[in-house]
């Protein structure tokens, strides 16, 4: 398999959904894969829920998870539910 | 070897008195009584003798600063001297400049418009625990604080410190006592051990603990069952932003960061650093006497000043010079080096400089740009820090404020060092302390500079405030026959005529027409109901638009009026939303939904009754019918309230018996809930009593001699005069009642009202079950209102129960002679079909909002007693039935 860097870029109104989007994506990919939150201001408890899952499921392919763009207000939600460990922060 | 806090607290010890011996728990309970009755003579003290003991010890430790600050450093083998000279200094001297003006006793704070008085309570015995970092400065000012707060102390000092902490002890104490403070007020623990400590926190004397300490000191504390006020780690990031004064910046993280070889657990950890002025911030760094650490010496110093298998800071480093600390690690670093800087790449495990370090280094990391380095501030922020101290280097305000709310931190410095910073009093307006409260997230109860406010119980008395009231009605009201002239003196453009079928095929609308100023476009919308829906009402509102109308004009009864009301409000705020607007509310003042104030087209409301009942002309009510959701909306406020009445006698000269009677018993029951009502006033009882008096006297007149116009005239003054009362005291639980049978077996308003009228008068007159919480009244009044009632219409009687007795008789009598039912039996309901209706009817009647001002809070069951009551009725039936009196 090729190492990807697959890039999915998430809208606020559809975070939930594109995080599902992109686990069906992880099938078949190595290395990492980049997910471009610079459009999401604000996150919710659902979407928090999706990204654990999706971590999880990173997690167990290997894959590295990249999150472009997040903004400091969203980063420290994931810093207060743990979640910044599991991924990668890049401007 | 020192032993930090934070490495001695890890050391697991079976804290259970049944460990110490007898003779420990003596020699401790004997402290604990001790403390207990100094104390308590201490509550005899007064701001005066306090403030005096306490100068004086201020003046004792300010002259014994340097003495206590060289015992500190060859004790505990921590610090600088002259650093903790400075501390004791701030101890005494800042501490006190804060407190001097400030009062502990009695009455400390008041606040005369709002009734309110604070007044202190000391708290009795506090259990104190103190530093090894901060020492002597921490006794000093513990003791001041708790002379000035008449409290005892008994002090635990850190093993480590205990010698120079009982010398503070000792001078505390001895001044104390020299100028008057009572025997036994402080204490300081010798020999003592962490069972020690365990036993005391959980005296049953002890009132507090205070714990300046480690973290297991603190979880002790809090985990003891008493209250307690803790500190919590730091870990505080600094962001040197771009547009820093770096000079100062520079400047004030080496004072800071070296101040007291670093033991202040405030003071600066990693710098995180814009890239743009990096490599300037290093320089100046290296210029002001401090190491720039490599990649190697990096690794060296890691290796050596923190435990690689707890990550935390190792005790042998705390509070030692930045020399000796370099020797240590293998570094070879300049003479006279103040501190070491050792960049780091990150936060975490993996970055083992990201921790907390109470020494002379400071970690720095290099961020691309803003985003970035509130992040890694926050990542510092969270590794070990939370709710302590941040400091940030910055002159753009917007950055400023975004790390004031990404940060948790209990004190977040700008432009200033962080550890004298964090102290308070020095570089800002922060309470002097030295135990930072670190909230939450440091486990502790508070995020405050611990000071005086804490060692006190702060009691409030709260006087009864009587809330001001309002007396609300039309600015114009124009009565009695031909009244309706003064429509002449309103100019307008536009006018809309809102009415009733009925109205405009009397000719009545005519009447009114006739005095409309000549050149005024007048437009007729009728309302084909008897109780308007939202629909017919916005039909009108597209009236008024279509005619761009400057005034309407409501020329009908009640249900006229209300639509009328509306439709203005939807006129002139398009966008209000009526299901918004008629949100229940308790309290007019404090409702949460405001209606608009902003207006895109402004109409006068001119009302014009033809009934003389509901006086809607004056109320700031109005009620439409949603057809669509199968309810009422009914909305109140005082903007629905018509610019102008008119109530003229000429337009009810023809109403038929029936609606003669029932609407003159709406204006009965107006008026005698709103004398009652717990939101009377002197305004309302007056309009109340006389529109009483008004409806006993002539409504039986008008009601057998409908053409005589002075009895319709006082009627219909009478129901505007009733409503002027009830606009602003309210009705009561008989309108709650008669709202929830009339809707359900389609009974008119007045009707209902009327079958409850002589039994609310009974119940609201005898001694509640329950009473009504009501700021506006004194006292249970209703017995009493009634029978002024009944000596105002002359009804005799010697007690108040026989004047009420006598009033009930009276409105049972004028219900007669009015031919009402005297029973809802009487109406044709069977007893079954009442009884099914009974839980509905009683839930409705609860949540209906009139009752809220009734004198008495009605029960559920009460409510349901009150309608069997006017079920049964009064006796048996002396009028014709009821279809016959409905077509009357």
């Amino acid at each position: 398999m090729e190492m990807i860097a697959v890039w999915l870029k998430i809208d606020e109104e559809r975070v939930v959904q594109a995080l599902q989007e992109a686990r069906e994506k992880l099938d078949g990919v190595e290395g990492e894969v980049a997910l471009d939150f610079s459009s999401v201001n604000r996150i919710d408890p659902s979407a928090i829920g999706a990204m654990e899952e999706f971590a999880g499921m990173a997690d167990r392919k290997g894959v590295k998870v990249v999150l472009r763009g997040v903004n400091v207000g969203v980063y420290k939600v994931l810093k207060l539910v743990n979640l910044t460990s599991r991924f990668v922060f890049v401007s | 070897m020192v032993a930090s806090e934070a490495v001695q607290e890890r050391v697991q010890v079976p804290l259970t008195a049944e460990s110490l011996s007898a003779e420990r728990i003596s020699y401790l309970g004997k402290l604990v009584s001790q403390a207990r009755t100094a104390a308590a003579v201490f509550t005899q003290f007064t701001q005066e003798d306090v403030d005096r003991i306490v100068k004086a010890m201020v003046l004792a430790g300010l002259a014994q600063a340097q003495h206590l600050a060289r015992l500190a450093v060859e004790e505990t083998k921590l610090g600088v001297m002259e650093d903790k000279v400075i501390k004791n200094m701030v101890a005494t001297e800042f501490v006190y400049n804060y407190i001097k003006d400030k009062r502990t006793v009695g009455i400390i704070r008041e606040f005369p418009e709002r009734n309110l008085v604070e007044m202190a309570e000391p708290i009795g015995v506090i259990f104190s625990i103190t530093p090894i970092t901060n020492p002597t400065s921490t006794v000093l000012f513990k003791c001041i604080m708790a002379i000035k707060t008449r409290n005892a102390v008994i002090f635990s000092p850190h093993p480590n410190a205990w010698r120079c902490c009982s010398e503070a002890v000792k001078i505390m104490y001895e001044t104390a006592l020299k100028h008057g403070a009572p025997e036994g007020v402080f204490a300081c623990l010798e020999s003592h051990t962490l069972l020690d400590n365990a036993y005391l926190m959980r005296h049953k004397d002890v009132g507090l603990i205070d714990a300046t300490g480690g973290p297991g000191a603190v979880k002790a504390a809090y985990s003891s069952g008493k209250p307690a006020l803790g500190v919590g780690p730091g870990n505080t990031p600094v962001y040197l932003e771009k547009t820093a004064d770096l000079n100062t910046a520079v400047t004030d993280i080496i004072l800071s960061k070296t101040f007291d070889n670093g033991t202040i657990c405030a003071s600066e950890q990693t710098a995180v650093i814009d890239d743009e002025i990096y490599d300037v911030v290093l320089k100046k760094f290296a210029e002001l006497g401090t190491h720039i650490c490599n990649e190697k010496e990096t690794e060296l110093l890691a290796r050596t000043v923190i435990d690689p298998k707890t990550g935390f800071m190792q005790p042998m480093a705390v509070g030692q010079k930045a020399a000796d600390i370099a020797r240590l690690a293998g570094l070879s670093v300049k003479p006279g080096t103040k501190l070491l800087i050792a960049p780091i790449q990150g936060v975490g495990r993996e970055h083992p400089l990201s921790v907390e370090k109470l020494f002379p280094v400071l970690s720095v990391y290099r961020a691309k740009s803003v985003d970035e380095a509130l992040k890694v501030c926050i990542d510092v922020n969270h590794a070990g820090g939370l709710g302590h101290t941040a400091v940030i280097f910055s002159r753009n305000d917007e950055v400023i404020r975004k790390f004031g709310e990404v940060i948790n931190a209990g004190r977040i410095l700008v432009n200033s060092p962080g550890s004298v910073g964090a102290v308070g009093g020095v570089y800002n307006d922060l309470a002097p302390t030295f135990s930072f409260g670190c909230g939450t997230g440091g486990g502790n109860s508070t995020t405050d500079n611990v000071n005086i406010y804490h060692y006190l119980n702060i009691k409030r008395v709260a006087r009864r405030t009587q809330a001001h009231m309002w007396f609300r009605v039309p600015n114009q009201i124009y009565f009695n026959m031909n009244a309706v002239e003064n429509v002449h003196q309103f100019p307008s453009r536009s006018t809309i005529i809102v009415t009733n079928p009925a109205l405009e095929k009397f000719g009545h609308v005519e009447i009114v027409r006739r005095y409309i100023p000549e050149g005024t476009h007048v437009h007729v919308s009728v309302i084909p109901d008897a109780e308007p829906e939202v629909k017919v009402v916005m039909q009108g509102v597209e009236a008024l638009n279509f005619y761009k109308a400057d005034q309407i004009i409501a020329l009908g009864g009640g249900s006229v009026i209300d639509a009328a009301k509306i439709m203005k409000l939807k006129y002139e705020s398009p966008d209000a939303d009526l299901e918004e607007l008629a949100a229940p509310f308790l309290d007019l003042r404090k409702r949460v939904i405001q209606y608009p104030t902003e207006k895109m087209n402004r109409a006068r409301l001119i009302a014009i009754s033809t009934t003389s009942g509901t006086g809607s002309e004056v109320t700031p009510f109005a009620v439409v019918t949603d057809k669509e959701r199968g309810r009422k909306v009914t909305l109140a406020d005082y903007s629905l309230t018509p610019d102008v009445a008119i109530v003229d006698p000429q337009f009810v000269m023809s109403m038929p018996k029936g609606l003669t009677a029932d609407t003159g018993i709406d204006c009965l029951t107006h008026a005698l809930e709103a004398a009652v009502s717990s939101f009377a006033s002197a305004y309302t009882d007056c309009n109340a009593m006389q529109a009483i008096r008004m409806v006993f006297k002539n409504l039986p007149i008008a009601y057998e001699h409908p053409r005589n116009e002075e009895a319709r005239s006082m009627m219909h003054n009478a129901a505007c005069i009733a409503a002027m009362a009830f606009s602003n005291a309210s009705v009561g639980v008989n309108h709650a009642l008669a709202h929830a049978f009339g809707a359900r077996f389609g009974v008119a308003h007045g009707r209902a009202n009327a079958l409850m009228l002589p039994h609310v008068i009974a119940y609201n007159a005898s001694v509640p079950t329950k009473f009504l919480p009501s700021p506006y009244q004194k006292g249970y009044n209703a017995h009493k209102k009634y029978a002024t009632v009944a000596d105002l219409l002359g009804l005799g009687g010697h007690t108040i129960e026989e004047k009420v007795k006598n009033l009930v008789a009276a409105t049972e009598q004028l219900l007669d002679q009015l031919g009402f039912p005297r029973s809802i039996a009487d109406l044709g309901i069977s007893k079954e079909e009442f009884e099914r209706a009974m839980p509905d009817l009683t839930r409705l009647a609860f949540d209906d909002p009139s009752w809220r001002s009734n004198p008495r809070m009605p029960l559920m069951s009460e409510l349901a007693e009150l309608y069997w009551k006017a079920y049964q009725g009064r006796g048996p039936a002396k009028v014709a039935s009821a279809t016959q009196q409905q077509t009357a």
